[in-house]
């Protein structure tokens, strides 16, 4: 449905897109997951025409895209990172307006924009002005705005950031009904759980090149039989990993933050020996959790970054919310 | 077909989302008058100069009455990101900036009618060519929305947009023969007049509204008519080079 090949762009000399290739099925359900500045925007803006690109193709559907940025408009929708409908309409007249873009008629774009309304749950909320909608509230008619004309294809950018846990739960099953219903949607998210909740596929996107993409079952096989454990200590832990290291080779250390220690191996780890030794070095072990490997864990491994750290890197940009 | 249901959307969200609120009503009739009242305080004439201030109050409101409102239907959706959402919607680029547009051309031609009326309410007017002063009129209203447009583009904040357009706006009333004819203005400043479009505007609105006229009608509507054109086709250029970059 969506085939890119050797997409390429930058701004003011910095290579924000190097050159990706990515092939999105049609009914599938892609993620492109990495950090602040990875690209994942810019990529979208160049699928659906708000950018131009330096070299490559973009096929939609079998559209050349690249050649006519706007052949293949009518057949996807977009819900950007920024809830951007207009403040001073209605939900309602929000919905239909967008619709018109799409040359729907009057009774067909009234009819179908109270029907997502009462969808995503904001038929009440039909008649009240768009500026006064909760971030929650804002995120679903901005979806309900992307999907008005019943696209094939929905480019979703960031569609949880900024909102509050109980509208991400509901925005991540609005994605998942849509995708049921047959949608190709292409994600881009950091929320590396988000990913692996709604994704039949994810691509891994660090400084502007996909450097991993496969379904979910691949990405975890190979930490499907990894046992990981997670130490809180009171007290910082620097220098503390070499000699763990020495004391436990079978057992792979890392420091994730100041006061956290991730502890992974293939057998499973023995709790008891593991706090004895860092309590005799002086740290006090406050919290001991297992963790069942995830795509954080292969995130990780593959790109060397962490969730918190991207996490962390969004919300000092602006982002808040959570995907929880 | 789906392409006219588009335009017509923008047009008439535009409208009424922005043109049609009272301050914009009050400003199309409060600023003519204005004008007019300031024009009479200054030279000490009475009603029968009306017929010659006529022109220059109906070009100034065409002028102010458009350039205004595209600092907020184009360069405020642009930086509120809503334009994206015309930007992603299926249709031409030309299309989509003359929705964008007919509201303040429409508006423009709104606006040079009140002082028209009020001057035909007062009496002391005669002798309008109705044809060629709505002519006059239209083209005026393109020429000057489409200056407002390439403004608009030209910039990323509403400030610069309204700022520049002041750059050109109060400059124009002065060079433009409105009040004072062209050849009353110093022999450096006459050529910079005949490359402004208010000058042909108001030439051509002066010959259609019974006052005397120096251009011929024709060039001055050939000229107002490519104006328009240069500066659509210009902010056309600008939003492809600017905002799908």
């Amino acid at each position: 449905m969506i085939e890119v090949r050797g997409l390429t762009k930058s701004f003011d000399g910095v290579r924000a897109v190097a050159g990706i290739d990515l092939t999105v099925d049609r009914g599938e359900l892609m993620g492109l997951l990495g950090p602040n500045g990875a690209g994942k925007t810019t990529t979208l803006n160049m699928l659906t025409g708000l950018a131009r690109p330096e070299a490559g193709t973009i096929r939609v559907a079998g559209i050349d895209c690249t050649r006519d940025p706007k052949a293949a408009q009518h057949l996807f929708g977009v819900v950007p990172d920024d809830s951007n409908l207009y403040p001073e309409l209605t939900g309602l007249d929000n919905l239909t307006f967008c619709a018109s873009l799409y040359g729907m008629g009057r009774a067909e774009r009234t009819e179908r924009a109270r029907l997502l309304l009462e969808e995503f749950g904001l038929g009440d909320a039909a008649h009240r002005k768009f500026g006064g909608y909760s971030r929650g509230m804002k995120r679903r008619l901005t979806i309900a705005a992307g999907i008005i004309h019943r696209p094939a294809v929905l480019f979703l950018d960031e569609p949880t950031t900024g909102i509050d846990v109980a509208s991400a739960r509901q925005v991540r099953q609005l994605v998942r009904d849509l995708h049921r219903g047959g949608t190709t949607i292409l994600l881009t998210t950091h929320y590396i759980e988000e990913a692996e909740r709604l994704c039949d596929r994810v691509a891994f996107m660090v400084e502007g090149r996909i450097v991993t993409v496969d379904t979910l079952e691949n990405l975890l096989s190979p930490v499907s039989d990894t046992h990981v454990l997670v130490l809180v200590t009171a007290d910082p832990t620097t220098g503390l990993t070499p000699e763990l290291e020495r004391l436990f080779p079978h057992l792979r250390f890392e420091v994730v933050g100041a006061r956290e220690i991730r502890v992974e191996s293939r057998q499973p780890i023995a709790v008891g020996p593991l706090i004895r030794e860092i309590e005799e070095r002086g740290a006090t072990v406050m919290e001991a959790r297992r963790e069942r490997p995830s795509l954080e864990s292969v995130f990780a491994r593959i790109t060397g970054i962490h969730a918190d750290q991207m996490k962390r890197e969004k919300e000092r940009k602006g982002g808040g919310g959570g995907a929880s | 077909m789906k392409a006219l249901t588009a335009m017509c959307s923008i047009m008439a969200k535009d409208m009424r989302t922005y043109y049609l609120k009272p301050p914009n009503i009050s400003w199309g009739i409060i600023f003519p008058l204005a004008w007019t009242g300031m024009f009479f305080v200054k030279t000490g004439t009475g009603l029968e100069s009306l017929q010659g201030v006529l022109p220059g109050v109906v070009a100034v409101a065409v002028l102010f009455g458009t350039t205004s409102m595209l600092a907020v239907t184009v360069t405020f959706e642009k930086k509120g990101r809503s334009f994206e959402r015309l930007l992603l919607a299926p249709i031409s680029l030309e299309l989509l900036m003359l929705a964008k547009t007919l509201g303040a051309i429409i508006f423009g031609i709104a606006n040079a009618l009140v002082p028209v009326a009020i001057a035909l309410g007062i009496g002391g007017i005669e002798g309008i060519a109705w044809g060629p002063a709505l002519g006059a009129v239209t083209l005026t209203s393109i020429a000057s929305t489409f200056l407002g447009l390439f403004i608009a583009v030209s910039v990323s904040e509403v400030f610069e947009a309204q700022t520049f357009s002041n750059f050109f706006r109060f400059p124009m009333i002065f060079l433009c023969g409105l009040f004072f004819p062209v050849s009353q203005l110093p022999l450096v400043l006459q050529p910079l007049s005949y490359v402004l479009p208010l000058t042909y505007a108001a030439d051509l609105l002066r010959y259609s509204l019974g006052s005397e006229n120096v251009l011929a009608p024709g060039l001055s509507f050939a000229m107002l008519g490519m104006f328009g054109a240069l500066l659509f086709v210009g902010s056309l250029h600008c939003v492809r080079r600017r905002w799908i970059a």
